[in-house]
């Protein structure tokens, strides 16, 4: 006990400038292994620290308190605790100690989830993510972990609110890949089909040594957004993919790939009855509602094609060429397409004739202008970035030593842009 | 003054009913007091085997005999060709089709033409006594070395095989040759040979490559060589598909060609093969320029004039004739044995070209004058079209309430503001994934690095 009375004194002595946290942190990574060992009866220590002035050690008595298992009693304690903690802490100290502070999150997560309540996981875990975040360009472990507690306690549009941001910086690739499953899925749920294929598209497409289970499903739920966004899927995948995954992702997700094809077909029947031959396949998959909503959509992609060949065109043509049961029911989906802004059309109901019209937008307005103009700004901050990116890279010692090696490949003239001293 | 008003006035009619009135005199229909030598053989009516048959000479005049025997099915036509073929193959020593035809007549012709056992053994006997002595002789000019002598023995060899049926020995025979060919003129002779027995194989690709063979020795090709090459040359494209090309080697032909290629192809074939694929692949100036305005081409065309009339037909707009005239010739085309799997594709293609060619100049097109010129329903001519415009062979949109074709010119400027946008946006994706890709890479790498230090 004294060695723990000792060092909250420390704790409460050195928190208060710069150089002092890191004395303390020293201090504190050589006492952790004491810590941990008296876990359990550290618990009445806590009062005595303030986590918004002592967050570091406030941080590694938390981390020890919780280091053993989750039980339903504990957790909705700690639950308390944490949550004020995460919302008082100080971003400097606690970004002293990472691994200890994602630990302690993590932990959260599941003692919410064991509650089955994880709606109060969500606002914490977001201050968690701001403040551990060193930018908003990063992206941080707790990011998935957000992105779950948001998706099972089904409020969306705050996880929306975070995948606005562009992420450049990344520590390890399966925080990525999970972070861009979690947000595809988000964004399916808010219906934003086109963020949604850029994320998928960047777990499948992303740098990997092996396939992994969650490219795998990222790419079954990329299929099938594709064909509900674009009306069609690209049969390979782009050349910077990895090799991995290349060559193995189409044979792991074969059912969906027979999906695609007889969605290309047009023929409808036969989608619906592949669809219900492998109901439970889907099923199993958790992507039933998806594929119920490729099936809707064979539909429009069919009437979109209609307006490139016709002007106007009855609606009994148009329930016959799109396989509808009847005038009617190709009455409800035109209306409904031209609410949602898909096709340009007016019904005629006295005639029963839908005239379709060209887009009537003229980029003329001011807004359009305007519109264009921050797109051009946009890609010229990328594009500087870009080439910041590349004179940095440049100047890697690294890249250098290697690009060095290579040298005597190539001929004396080509490749002048590395200096003498690398040449090995 | 009057008759300036009237001619426009009968021009535009003549427009508009693009071939509701009747359709000029074919040539065709002429009575039956026409010498039987100035009605053309592929035409409109029934085939007439003997004058058929008299065009040919040699193993195609068989086998294209046999091929209208199959596909018929008329069996008075039927047995009149394989009567013919029997008595062909009396005359020459391939028994092994001998055997074939009498197993098709299977005795509907009488007794007469039933299996001839003693002939057939006696020819056998004989080719196996000659095939014996070319051997001994082969072998006894190859002991000497002269060279000539050698390659008149292959070539020998060549001809027995190929009356004997045996395509593949005779091919390989002829081919020996080469290396014993000392002038340009034994060169063009073991091409032609060649050729021949490609083209009976069915094996274009070689008939290809000896016809380039051929023409790298211009000094001794004459004119009716020349002739014969570029025909093999086209009927090698047109196996391969490629319209385009066959139908300006079949242009190419000269008249020197008469009748010295029977043994291959007649000079109807020529007319009637580059005329159709000159209609489904050229644009008009192409089809003014090589077809109608070509004086040699003309003089084939003569032999076949409804082809020639389709043609002109074709070009003067008067649809619904040149179509009639397409059909009629269908069912005698389906009876050849080089276009006979081409005919359905080529006549998608020269109708389609008809379809499009009706409704450029126009900015609206009334669809029903349009089934009208065309002989075929509203509706079904709306699938035609929609097929088309889908195709984005036809610029137009149709309004199916009044069913009136509308041209459809693109805006544009709405389009060229519409990829910008969209190029912004891909430009935007793209990058962004590009740079969290290096990022990714980079990490990969030190992580790497990290552990091999």
């Amino acid at each position: 006990m004294n060695s723990v009375e000792g060092l909250l004194t420390q704790i409460r002595g050195l928190s208060s400038t710069a150089s002092d946290v890191l004395s303390l942190q020293n201090v504190l990574k050589q006492a952790d292994e004491s810590l941990h060992a008296k876990s359990t009866r550290l618990l009445p220590f806590l009062d005595q620290l303030d986590p918004s002035k002592h967050s570091l050690g406030y941080l590694y008595f938390l981390e020890a308190c919780t280091a053993g298992p989750v039980t339903t009693e504990s957790a909705s304690s700690f639950v308390l605790i944490i949550a004020r903690f995460i919302s008082s802490c100080v971003a400097e100290q606690i970004r002293l100690a990472p691994d200890k502070f994602i630990s302690v999150c993590k932990r959260f997560k599941d003692q919410v989830l064991l509650l089955e309540e994880p709606l109060r996981g969500v606002a914490p875990m977001l201050t968690a993510v701001r403040k551990l975040q060193s930018s908003t360009e990063h992206l941080t472990t707790l990011h998935p972990e957000f992105l779950l507690l948001c998706l099972l306690a089904k409020c969306y549009k705050t996880g929306l609110s975070i995948l606005e941001e562009d992420i450049f910086e990344v520590d390890q690739p399966r925080d990525l890949y999970l972070y861009c499953y979690y947000g595809g899925m988000i964004c399916i749920g808010q219906k934003c089909f086109r963020k949604a294929l850029e994320l998928l598209h960047n777990v499948v497409t992303a740098p990997m040594s092996t396939i992994n289970a969650i490219a795998v499903e990222a790419y079954k739920k990329y299929i099938l957004v594709s064909l509900i966004h674009h009306g069609q899927l690209s049969t390979s995948l782009p050349k910077y993919a990895s090799g991995v995954a290349q060559r193995n992702l189409k044979s792991l997700c074969l059912s969906y790939m027979e999906l695609a094809n007889s969605y290309n077909n047009g023929k409808i029947a036969d989608l619906e009855t592949y669809v219900q031959a492998n109901m439970e396949k889907f099923g199993s998959d958790n992507n039933l509602g998806l594929v119920k909503q490729v099936v809707s959509s064979i539909y429009k992609r069919n009437i979109q094609r209609l307006t490139q060949t016709y002007l106007t065109l009855s609606l009994q043509d148009i329930a016959n060429t799109v396989q509808l049961n009847s005038p009617k029911e190709a009455e409800m989906h035109v209306l409904q397409m031209i609410q949602d802004g898909e096709i340009y059309a007016t019904i005629n109901q006295k005639d029963g004739m839908v005239r379709f019209v060209e887009d009537p937008e003229l980029y003329k307005t001011c807004e359009m202008i305007e519109h264009i103009d921050l797109s051009i700004q946009r890609l010229m901050t990328l594009s500087n970035k870009l080439t910041v990116m590349d004179e940095l890279i440049s100047c890697d010692p690294l890249y250098l030593g290697k690009a060095g090696r290579e040298r005597q490949r190539f001929d004396f003239d080509d490749f002048d842009s590395v200096p003498q001293r690398f040449n090995i | 003054m009057d008759g300036e008003d009237d001619a426009p006035k009968s021009l535009m009619e003549e427009m508009y009913a693009n071939g509701i009135e009747g359709v000029d005199d074919a040539p065709s229909s002429s009575t039956s007091t026409t010498i039987r030598k100035n009605r053309p053989i592929i035409s409109g009516e029934q085939l007439d085997i003997e004058a058929y048959a008299a065009l040919y000479s040699g193993r195609t005049k068989i086998m294209r005999l046999i091929f209208l025997a199959d596909h018929c099915d008329n069996s008075g036509m039927q047995l009149e060709a394989l009567r013919m073929a029997y008595d062909e193959l009396k005359k020459g020593e391939n028994t092994q089709l001998f055997r074939e035809v009498v197993q098709k007549i299977d005795g509907r012709l009488g007794p007469n033409y039933s299996t001839d056992a003693t002939w057939c053994a006696m020819v056998d006997r004989k080719a196996d006594q000659r095939k014996d002595k070319l051997e001994s002789e082969l072998n006894a000019y190859r002991t000497n070395l002269i060279k000539e002598s050698i390659r008149m023995g292959y070539n020998d060899f060549g001809d027995f095989y190929y009356a004997h049926g045996a395509l593949g020995d005779a091919f390989k025979s002829y081919v020996r040759t080469r290396d014993y060919c000392t002038t340009s003129k034994h060169i063009i002779q073991m091409c032609l040979s060649a050729i021949l027995v490609s083209i009976e194989m069915g094996q274009f690709a070689h008939v290809t490559s000896y016809v380039s063979k051929a023409e790298q020795t211009p000094e001794a090709l004459d004119p009716p060589s020349i002739a014969k090459l570029r025909c093999a040359a086209g009927l090698a494209h047109l196996e391969a598909k490629k319209y385009k090309l066959a139908a300006r080697k079949f242009l190419e032909v000269g008249p020197e060609l008469g009748n010295s290629y029977s043994e291959v192809i007649a000079p109807q074939d020529v007319a009637t093969y580059g005329g159709l694929c000159a209609l489904a692949s050229f644009d008009r100036t192409e089809l003014k320029n090589k077809v109608i305005d070509n004086i040699n081409f003309r003089n084939f065309l003569e032999l076949v004039p409804e082809v020639r009339e389709l043609i002109n037909d074709f070009y003067s707009s008067h649809y619904a004739s040149c179509l009639e005239y397409l059909g009629n010739l269908k069912s005698n085309l389906m009876l050849d044995i080089h276009i006979h799997d081409h005919v359905e594709t080529l006549y998608d293609q020269i109708r389609s070209k008809a379809l499009i060619q009706y409704t450029h100049p126009f900015v609206s097109v009334d669809m029903r004058m349009m089934a009208d010129a065309f002989k075929t329903s509203v509706a079904g001519l709306e699938k035609e079209l929609e097929s088309l415009i889908t195709d984005n062979q036809i610029q137009a949109r149709i309004d199916s309430h009044n069913k009136i074709l509308y041209a459809r010119h693109a805006d544009q400027r709405n389009a060229t503001f519409q990829r910008v946008l969209q190029t912004g946006n891909e430009f935007d994706w793209d990058v962004r994934a590009m740079l969290l890709r290096a990022n990714l890479l980079k990490h990969e790498y030190n992580l790497r690095a990290s552990r091999k230090i």
